[in-house]
């Protein structure tokens, strides 16, 4: 157990890294589909939903595989660590679109009046008046689609990258303690789970309406 | 004070598929002039109240602020231009207030007249500061709307508004959302302005303060104006039978 530690606290580094930076692909992406969403073209709206609709009704390990394997196909050769932060982030970014979507949407309609009566236009409206709204209103439900992503990061054990669940795996082969591995690794992800979490209740709070 | 209208309407009409909620009204409004709207519930008064700044764009008709047509046809770019514009001389209450709860009163007074006249902060406080003392609410200067009254809230909205130093005010049941102990301090606001002869339409369902304050009162029923006229005139001695019929229901219970 004591020998194989190190180890594990070396793949929850890969993890860590491959959760924070799948997550902020998938804010960026998340940003940008909810605006193609809202957008007033209907070109835009369609890419928009298209994403949502093909991100959400695949199985996220069907993405990484035709990221990570089918890539080369199309002459896109990457590292197995690149193709999972790809393929995570462009998977979350999916539902990240819908929670951003929705938090938009349910800034009360009277906000947007009350702004474009005082003459400010759309896009004034949007930055002083609805996005800080919103954000305080997304803060949480995307605290919920981060808890999915760390959780779904075990998924390119698949494709070899060197994160918890493989090292898990892995370790199972010379130990031969199949249970303490996983509890292990479990342990590790509730653990950054939990912290993550605290992150996201003190941001919601710093942020909360007075 | 000149004859030439301020808010000019002109055959307005207006449609949601087949309903008509608007049906050819027209309606002049002189400078400094106090007019009311009333009528039941879903008449098209705040419909009509809408297509003044075009939050509700009209089916037909004009309407002209000063000698700007509001609802002018222009391509959406430049469209969005001139409403803006215009838009900074139409001053709305609502029912609701729709203040920005994320911001502070201050900032929920100063937001538009900061980013659209490009004044500067120490002018826009004093800006805060004036409207505040004439809602009478400057101790209030730095709360967030939460932390308000619904009258204190409409009293900022009210502010609010006058920050842009608007030509025109439209109300759309400004007191109505209200618990009837602090629609006395909003109406006392409405009152003032009326003093300092600001131009208002006001729509409301209070037939004591339209009848104190209003030099003309309008009758809406079914998208029409069914009777107009000075105060004394509709609330007195109506003429159309189903202005006869609101007043009894509605004066009532005021009396
Ligand atoms: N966005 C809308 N879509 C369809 N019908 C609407 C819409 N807005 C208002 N209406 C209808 O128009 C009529 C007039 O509404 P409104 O102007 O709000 O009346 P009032 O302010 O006099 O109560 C009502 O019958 C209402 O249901
Ligand atoms: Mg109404």
């Amino acid at each position: 157990m004591l020998r194989v530690f190190p180890f594990f606290l070396q793949a929850a580094w890969v993890t860590i890294q491959l959760s924070v930076l799948s997550c902020a692909m998938g804010l960026v992406c998340g940003a940008l589909g909810a605006a193609a969403r809202l957008s007033r073209s209907p070109a835009l709206r369609f890419t928009g939903a298209t994403y949502v609709s093909v991100i959400r009704g695949t199985p996220a390990l069907i993405q990484v595989f035709i990221l990570y394997f089918g890539g080369p196909q199309i002459g896109i050769q990457l590292e197995a660590f690149e193709a999972g932060v790809l393929a995570l982030g462009f998977n979350i970014g999916a539902y990240m679109t819908e929670t951003m979507r929705g938090a938009i949407i349910s800034v009360d309609r009277g906000q947007n009046e009350a702004a474009r009566t005082l003459g400010l236009s759309r896009f004034e409206t949007f930055r002083s008046v609805i996005l800080p709204q919103a954000l305080r209103l997304m803060i949480r439900p995307l605290g919920v689609n981060i808890n999915a992503l760390i959780k779904g990061t075990a998924l390119v054990a698949a494709i070899s990258v060197v994160e918890l669940t493989y090292t898990a795996q892995r370790y199972i082969g010379s130990t031969y303690k199949p249970f303490e591995m996983f509890l292990l690794a479990g342990s590790i992800y509730m653990v950054i789970i939990y912290v993550t979490g605290l992150g996201v209740s003190w941001l919601d709070r710093r942020v909360a309406l007075k | 004070m000149s004859d030439r209208p301020i808010i000019d309407i002109r055959h307005a009409a207006k449609s949601y598929g087949p309903l008509e909620v608007l049906k050819d009204i027209s309606l002049q409004v002189q400078k400094g002039r106090i007019v009311a709207i009333i009528g039941p519930s879903g008449s098209g008064k705040s419909t009509l109240l809408r297509a003044i700044n075009d939050l509700d764009p009209l089916s037909s008709g004009e309407v002209w602020l000063d000698d700007i047509q509001v609802n002018k046809a222009l391509p959406p770019r430049q469209y969005e231009t001139h409403i803006n514009s215009v838009r900074q001389n139409i001053g709305m209450v609502f029912q609701h207030f729709n203040l920005f709860p994320h911001l502070t009163v201050r900032d929920n007074i100063t937001l538009a007249p900061k980013m659209l006249k490009g004044i500067s902060k120490a002018e826009a406080d004093q800006l805060a500061v004036e409207q505040l003392n004439k809602v009478g609410l400057l101790d209030r200067i730095d709360y967030y709307p939460s932390q308000l009254s619904g009258g204190q809230k409409q009293r900022v909205a009210i502010a609010r508004a006058l920050a842009m130093k608007p030509k025109v005010m439209l109300f759309d049941e400004a007191t109505s959302a209200l618990d009837p102990e602090l629609v006395e301090e909003v109406n006392l606001v409405m009152k003032q302005l009326a003093e300092e002869h600001m131009t208002m339409i006001i729509v409301t369902h209070e037939m004591g303060f339209a009848q104190d304050v209003c030099d003309r009162v309008l009758f809406m029923d079914q998208g029409v104006v069914v009777e107009e006229g000075p105060p004394e005139v509709i609330f007195r001695n109506p003429s159309n039978e189903r202005t006869k019929n609101f007043l009894r229901k509605h004066l009532k219970g005021q009396h």
